[in-house]
């Protein structure tokens, strides 16, 4: 019954045999032992599982690994850039952009989407964009100064 | 002292590990060989088990076991409760349901399988047949003659007390008037990010037990979990490795901890259950829960002269650990930041058909807040009055404290007038009432909402706890200069990581990345009471504090003995030890290599050497008392400290919280104009954190007064049992927070902090829905219900 896939996950190619029903975020956390993306509430609300396939951000809580076959992944694991912290992890840090940090790989895989989109997200975009993710502890204030300092880091690299 | 970061905006340590995705979670431990475990919950609220038939999940592939209540009947102990309330009812609390259930979610049978996705498919394999009984969720119908939910007590009362001091009955003979209101406080999920989790593992050999668990109270569930499961208490470990959120929910011990640690020493193989969203609606504490009714007597001035207030406090089915005793928290606050002659509360405690409610973020004191400050409220649109000045009318003067309240206790500090005054300075109040008027006359409603609140932390002198209420800390430098610091508090997102390591830098006069702090491991740190009610700075960061002064006596007379000197003339200045100038002046020379200096043998550490040395830092002297060659009479090798804190008060925070609100006049939508939060928690170890603690407890009050609620319906169904119908606030809900403090230190600890934790959930609801009745008050609105929906809203506006 195990179907074979073939995906490449933070830049590395990988083959596997998984049950048709593994869910993505299953096959990160149990078969690569990628545990950064968790599980908040199984049902795409909390976003805690959030990781770009694709270029695109998506809940891996409600995606198949076998629907992730020939794709992408980016995980939280994979954002820093040899050694290097990605803006929005590096605002992340410097905002007290998170506490318990459990929302967090969710959120920042989330904004850098959302930086991808948009260089320069107003206050608003920035809440439209973080819609998905629910964050318990930080008030999300912020977390939004965390993506505006991320989007003015990145302006000035470029 | 000399490095400053006390005070300093240091960014956390704890981040580097949490922003790239290596951290460890309950769920992120993984052991070879684990078994994954699954709960049959009951989907009645109320109903007869008649029988059980688990063969066809026995029978299915990768099921290794099932267990009933029947199973573990007579080998696990009740989940305990710690409150001892007189003639306080406590039912029998088995961690999995034998005859019958009480609530939905009420675990059945715990299923252990190969993978989890067998060990799911197993749930729906079991078969439970149920006889369903009357059910009963309201808790006045629980109260006067609903269905009886536990028959042994013969009523669903679990315990009635009334509190308070003063001549209640002459304080409203004394009265120019009084106010009446019900009020109710929603019943809220407390939902920390990440749900609970358990895993186990049982060596046999050793006898030895490890239970990993997200939990704020490591060694209490270890005392506990030891005597439910009979294993002895120092054969269990317990570590909690990162836990995504607690708010309290996690300030509990469980039915599925004492279970996994059985089952993993039944099995002799590791088990894990990781709790879904679904399970944590149902199963993990829920918080609030209280209807009530306010009275309040007061002069024609303003002037207070009693407060009377009388709750139904909803329990749910059974008590958890603090279950009963969260609203006595409230009748301690209930005098608020007010002079009131005459306070009393009447609790009536019920059992009903639900998750059992207990601590949720402030837990009973948000509850006290928002009863005062909706009466002050009410008492400020009796008369008249703008409701700053009715307030204000009533504070104590900062020369009145210890100031005693009627409820029987003494607070440490406060200047409530300079935080009110700043809070309206900030925000322009005198002005933008004038906006407010001209918007009204332009027939647009703004509101505007004062909370002038005080909170109860630090909890607490053992006295006033159930298991002790000081705090541990052990501060010791290893060989080779690091230090490292062991504390009892066990944080959760909190940052103390940083905070301890920023007390323990400055006071050593060392870089605050040589300091690690350590907990949540009762394998490797001393006791402790844990993390929640605001106490793990003001009690655990005492803690730490003074043993690091411990420490530095004891570094004192060695940095003597090495120096050739007398301690008293030895002075500790950034982070090194010198002879004073007089002493030095006298000293006849260089004095003698305290350590003999030798070849040392390959691999030994390098000797600390004084020769021609006027100083030592201090881990030139840890060193020296590792290695322990020459230290002076009488001393202990090692440079290590323990300290047990005992405060000898609760602090109490306070501080003014202002919201302005806009309703819109065609959809009843809610929208924040402007907040603005001066919070007083003494003083501040790290600000920035500070604002990440009233951030989101503010925002988590946002949640409490305008989308959270925890619905069952009449046949005790939670209706809100995922995230997508119980609302949770996302980023577009909050307002720009414009934060701002005053400093009045506690006399209570040497630190001088209060704590922060919980002030948002405490005083941000009364000011949030203060503003949308102010809002409303063309329409003759003087209270409203949490939580307060645009529904409500716009039947107010369109009379219906």
């Amino acid at each position: 019954m195990k179907k074979a896939i073939n995906l490449s996950v933070n830049g590395v190619s990988r083959t596997d045999e998984v049950e048709p029903r593994m869910l993505l975020v299953h096959y990160l956390r149990d078969v690569l032992d990628l545990t950064g993306t968790h599980v908040g509430c199984e049902t795409s609300l909390c976003g805690a599982c959030t990781v770009m396939l694709d270029g695109q951000a998506v809940k891996s809580c409600t995606l198949f690994a076998v629907q992730a076959d020939g794709s992408a992944v980016t995980t939280i694991e994979g954002l820093a850039q040899n050694g290097e912290l990605h803006p929005v992890q590096e605002g992340f840090w410097e905002k007290h952009g998170l506490q318990c940090g459990y929302c967090t790989p969710g959120m920042i895989v989330t904004a850098a989407q959302l930086l991808e989109r948009n260089a320069a997200p107003s206050r608003e975009e920035i809440c439209h964009g973080l819609d998905g993710n629910l964050c318990r502890c930080t008030g999300y204030q912020h977390i939004i100064e965390a993506v505006e300092y991320a989007a003015a880091k990145k302006a000035g690299q470029s | 002292m000399t490095n400053n970061y006390v005070g300093k905006r240091v960014k956390r340590t704890e981040d580097p590990r949490l922003i790239r995705g290596l951290a460890h979670y309950v769920d992120d431990v993984a052991l070879p060989g684990t078994l994954h475990v699954t709960f049959v919950r009951s989907i009645y609220a109320h109903a007869k088990i008649t029988g059980i038939d688990t063969s066809a999940a026995l029978s299915t592939p990768g099921v290794v076991a099932v267990y009933t209540g029947q199973d573990v009947a007579g080998k696990i102990g009740p989940v305990p409760c710690a409150s001892a309330l007189p003639e306080l009812k406590v039912p029998d609390h088995r961690v999995l349901a034998t005859d019958k259930v009480y609530f939905v979610g009420h675990p059945i049978a715990a299923i252990v399988a190969t993978d989890r996705y067998a060990a799911r498919d197993a749930v729906d394999l079991v078969m439970v047949d149920y006889e369903e009984l009357p059910v009963v969720t309201d808790v006045e119908q629980a109260a006067n003659g609903g269905p009886v939910i536990h028959e042994a007590f013969g009523d669903n009362i679990a315990y009635k007390l009334t509190s308070g001091e003063g001549d209640i009955d002459a304080a409203f003979t004394a009265a120019d008037r009084t106010v009446k209101q019900r009020i109710l406080h929603n019943r809220l999920a407390p939902i920390a990010m990440e749900p609970r989790g358990v895993l186990a593992r049982y060596f046999p050999g050793e006898e030895e037990l490890t239970i990993w668990s997200s939990t704020q109270i490591p060694h209490l569930m270890r005392t506990q979990v030891a005597l439910m499961i009979g294993i002895p208490e120092n054969k269990l470990r317990v570590i909690t490795p990162e836990v995504g959120g607690g708010f309290g929910s996690k300030l509990n011990v469980y039915s599925e901890e004492a279970l996994l640690g059985w089952i993993a020493m039944q099995l002799g193989k590791p088990v894990k259950w990781i709790e879904t969203r679904r399970e944590n609606m149902q199963a993990t504490i829920h918080g609030r829960g209280q209807v009530g009714d306010i009275e309040v007597g007061f002069k024609n001035d303003g002037t207070l002269t009693g407060l009377r207030y009388s709750v139904f406090a909803d329990l749910g089915a059974y008590h958890q650990l603090l279950t009963p005793a969260i609203p006595t928290l409230t009748g301690l606050m209930l005098s608020g930041a007010y002079k009131i002659p005459a306070i009393q509360m009447n609790i009536t405690g019920c059992f009903t058909n639900k998750m059992a409610t207990d601590a949720y973020r402030g837990a009973g004191r948000p509850e006290a807040t928002y009863v005062v400050e909706r009466a002050l409220d009410l008492v400020a649109a009796e008369l008249g009055v703008d409701p700053a000045e009715v307030r204000r009318k009533n504070f104590p003067s900062p020369d009145e404290f210890p100031f005693h309240t009627a409820t029987g206790l003494d607070y440490d500090s406060g200047d409530y007038e300079t935080a009110l005054n700043k809070a309206q300075e900030i925000i322009g109040y005198a002005q933008l009432r004038e906006e407010q008027k001209k918007a009204r006359d332009e027939g647009r409603l703004i509101g505007i909402g004062v909370s002038t609140y005080v909170e109860i932390c630090a909890l607490g002198p053992s006295q006033a706890m159930p298991a002790g209420g000081w705090e541990s800390a052990t501060v010791r430098i290893e060989p080779t200069g690091k230090v490292t610091v062991l504390t009892g508090a066990s944080p959760h997102g909190q940052g103390q990581e940083t905070s301890f390591a920023q007390i323990v830098a400055d006071e050593l006069g060392v870089n605050i990345n040589d300091v690690t702090v350590i907990h949540g491991d009762t394998g490797v740190v001393q006791y402790g009471i844990g993390t929640f009610g605001s106490r793990a700075t003001a009690v655990g960061g005492t803690a730490v504090f003074v043993a690091v002064q411990k420490l530095k006596e004891k570094a004192q007379k060695i940095a003597a003995h090495m120096l050739k000197a007398d301690a008293s003339h030895i002075l500790f200045e950034g982070g090194k030890y010198s002879l004073q100038a007089a002493a030095a002046a006298s000293a006849t020379g260089v004095s003698e290599p305290v350590v003999p200096v030798g070849q040392a043998p390959a691999g030994a550490l390098p000797e600390p050497e004084t020769d021609g040395k006027s100083n030592l830092t201090i881990q030139d002297i840890a060193l020296a008392a590792h290695l322990a060659k020459d230290l002076p009479p009488d001393t202990e090798p090692g440079l290590s400290a323990t300290y047990f804190f005992e405060p000898k008060n609760f602090t109490f925070p306070f501080g003014t919280h202002i919201a302005v609100v806009e309703v819109d006049h065609e959809t009843g939508d809610i929208k924040f104009l402007r907040y603005v939060a001066v919070d007083d928690c003494g003083r501040v170890i790290n600000p920035m954190l500070v604002d990440g603690q009233v951030h989101g407890g503010i925002v988590q009050s946002i949640g409490q007064a305008m989308y959270e609620e925890v619905v069952y319906d009449e046949q005790g169904q939670l209706v809100t049992g995922t995230l997508m119908d119980y609302a949770v606030p996302r980023a577009k809900h909050i307002p720009n927070f414009e934060l701002d403090r005053t400093e009045t230190p506690s006399p209570v600890n040497p630190l001088g902090v209060k704590g922060v934790g919980e002030a948002g959930t405490i005083g941000a609801t009364p000011a949030i829905v203060g503003a949308i009745v102010d809002a409303l008050a063309p329409f003759g609105v003087r209270h409203l219900d949490m939580p307060v929906k645009p529904e409500n809203v716009w039947r107010i506006i369109n009379g219906n």
